[in-house]
């Protein structure tokens, strides 16, 4: 599956994507193109049309114009077989915290139709890829935000997508949670040659991990290109951060902002 | 149709689950059917109000208050699914290559589950204030499926509502706007003989009173089914799938 989708070329190929609400163009026209195995960062502003983008992609939300490929099927006419081939991690903590980490996992053993027999091999491989073989049978009420992440990418991993979407994969965790996400997603792309697709506010995040990263403003590509290019284009001793105040316009919002306090307020009641 | 079963009992079997680990919900959803059997039912059989003709009028509500607890408990599922929309959970579920059609029988049957523990509450209930029960295995294998069938029907009632407002605050509203006049204009605890005319037009378009009736035909001993079970169980089922086809549709915008 994975040889035959990539000789068709791209990951991800986007054209002239767009989606309006109403007067706002949350995504305008966007262009993409993501090579098979690429670690690829979204960056921009709080609303700067990131989720929208990545939920036109996992086929969640329709565009209003505009197309793409996602692991060489089109989105609008196979949106099926493009669900088969993705696995993806929304910018909320998604686990069901009222079933344990290994009931979590078989429910997504079954939707995504794995065979009974392979399902106990892969959950069983998944558990202990993401380190939560131990605490698999605990609920996930009980488990820390880094390991609800990881359990989280864990669901997203076991049937083996060729691309994976994550929204935000490391807001509100700890800086050691955080290294930890880092590793699995280098892993499952060193393992599985998976192909990542993050979004991302956090300027580290970007170029620790980070193939290639774009940057989007009010709904457009502002620039596409490797971290490090960026920072030279820039000029000399320009940082990430220089790099994203430079093209997500108005520069970072400092302190907690909305979604952020949404977000950091989801673990504490996910914790308590 | 084979992989529809599989993915639909996946989801079922994930409620299930969590409805045995935690049934405090379940059961302080029993508290109100309690209150209408011991302190509403009591007094309306005492003071004769109103004619219910053989069956006494304890034995008459019976089984409209059991039905009216599946549509309470019902009708709150849209709560829950607005929370798992918030939480992400239902962008994960429609992620995934499982039809949307799966998904939304799943949670149906599940809930169905749900009007089951009303049910044998309401059985318990009617033993201990000795309400004269029917109590061969065919009529009880009846109201299970009636309630099973009701709960299905109502809370996938629910989930469209909960697509269409998308928020809990509205939904609180609308689930309180609807569920008083449902419960009132139906044959849960008066005949519908008893009805002005208009009152019986809306009675007879609510899908309750036909799950009333049928209870009453099972449940009680000398109760009667009006409509007939087939008129009842038909009305319900074909309800229950055109709902089933909207749902399936309204689901998915619910991330949207
Ligand atoms: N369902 C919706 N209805 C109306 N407007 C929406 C909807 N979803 C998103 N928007 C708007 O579209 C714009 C882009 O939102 P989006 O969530 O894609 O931003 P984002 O880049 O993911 O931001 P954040 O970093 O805060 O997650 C925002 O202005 C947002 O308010
Ligand atoms: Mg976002």
């Amino acid at each position: 599956m994975n040889t035959t989708a990539r000789s068709k070329g791209f990951a991800v190929q986007a054209t002239e994507l767009t989606r309006r609400f109403g007067n706002l163009t949350a995504v305008n026209h966007i262009d993409l193109a993501i090579p098979y195995g690429e670690i690829f960062g979204l960056l921009g502003a709080n609303g700067a049309g990131k989720s929208t983008l990545i939920k036109m992609l996992t086929t969640l939300l329709a565009p209003t114009s505009g197309n793409a490929e996602v692991g060489g099927f089109d989105i609008l006419k196979s949106p099926s077989e493009v669900r088969g081939r993705i696995g993806y991690v929304p910018q909320l903590l998604s686990a069901d915290g009222a079933l344990t980490g290994y009931e979590n996992l078989l429910l997504s053993a079954k939707l995504y139709g794995l065979p009974r027999a392979e399902r106990g091999v892969r959950i069983g491989e998944a558990l202990n890829f993401m380190g939560l073989t131990d605490s698999a049978r605990k609920l996930v009420k009980t488990y820390s935000g880094g390991m609800i992440r990881r359990l989280e990418l864990a669901q997203a991993m076991l049937h083996r997508p060729a691309i994976l979407f994550l929204d935000e994969p490391t807001i509100g965790l700890d800086p050691l949670a955080r290294h930890s996400v880092w590793d699995r997603l280098r892993d499952l792309r060193r393992d599985y040659g998976m192909t990542v697709l993050i979004t991302t506010h956090d300027m580290e995040e970007a170029e620790a991990l980070c193939d290639e990263v774009a940057i989007l403003h009010a709904g457009r590509v502002a620039v596409v290109g490797k971290p490090p290019e960026l920072r030279t284009r820039l000029g000399a001793g320009a940082s990430m951060d220089d790099v994203f105040a430079h093209y997500a316009g108005g520069g970072i919002r400092e302190g907690g902002d909305f979604s952020n306090a949404v977000q950091t307020r989801q673990t504490a009641r996910r914790l308590g | 149709m084979d992989r529809f079963l599989r993915e639909s009992a996946a989801v079922a079997e994930v409620e299930l689950i969590k409805l045995v680990r935690d049934p405090t919900e379940i059961f302080s959803r029993a508290v109100q059917p309690v209150l209408w059997l011991v302190v509403f039912g009591q007094v309306l059989a005492h003071v004769h109000g109103i004619y219910t003709g053989e069956v006494g009028y304890l034995a008459f509500i019976t089984p409209g208050i059991l039905a009216q607890s599946v549509l309470f408990s019902a009708i709150f599922y849209g709560i829950a699914v607005i929370w798992e929309r918030d939480l992400g959970v239902v962008h994960k579920l429609l992620v995934s290559p499982a039809r949307r059609s799966s998904l939304v029988f799943g949670k149906a049957v599940s809930a169905g589950f749900r009007g089951l523990v009303q049910a044998a509450v309401i059985y318990l209930l009617a033993l201990v204030m000795h309400i004269t029960i029917r109590q061969e295995p065919h009529a009880i294998f009846g109201v299970l499926a009636g309630v099973l069938l009701g709960s299905a029907l109502f809370s996938t009632f629910s989930l469209i509502i909960a697509c269409i407002v998308k928020t809990r605050e509205r939904f609180m509203g609308i689930g309180q706007l609807l569920t008083m006049p449902m419960f009132f204009a139906s044959n849960a605890i008066y005949p519908l003989d008893l009805m002005p005319g208009w009152l019986r037009t809306v009675a007879q378009i609510n899908p309750l009173t036909y799950l009333v009736d049928a209870l009453r035909g099972l449940m009680i001993v000398g109760g009667e089914s009006v409509h007939g079970y087939a008129v009842d169980f038909t009305v319900l089922l074909v309800v229950f799938v055109v709902l089933v086809m909207v749902a399936v549709r309204l689901y998915p915008t619910l991330v949207e």
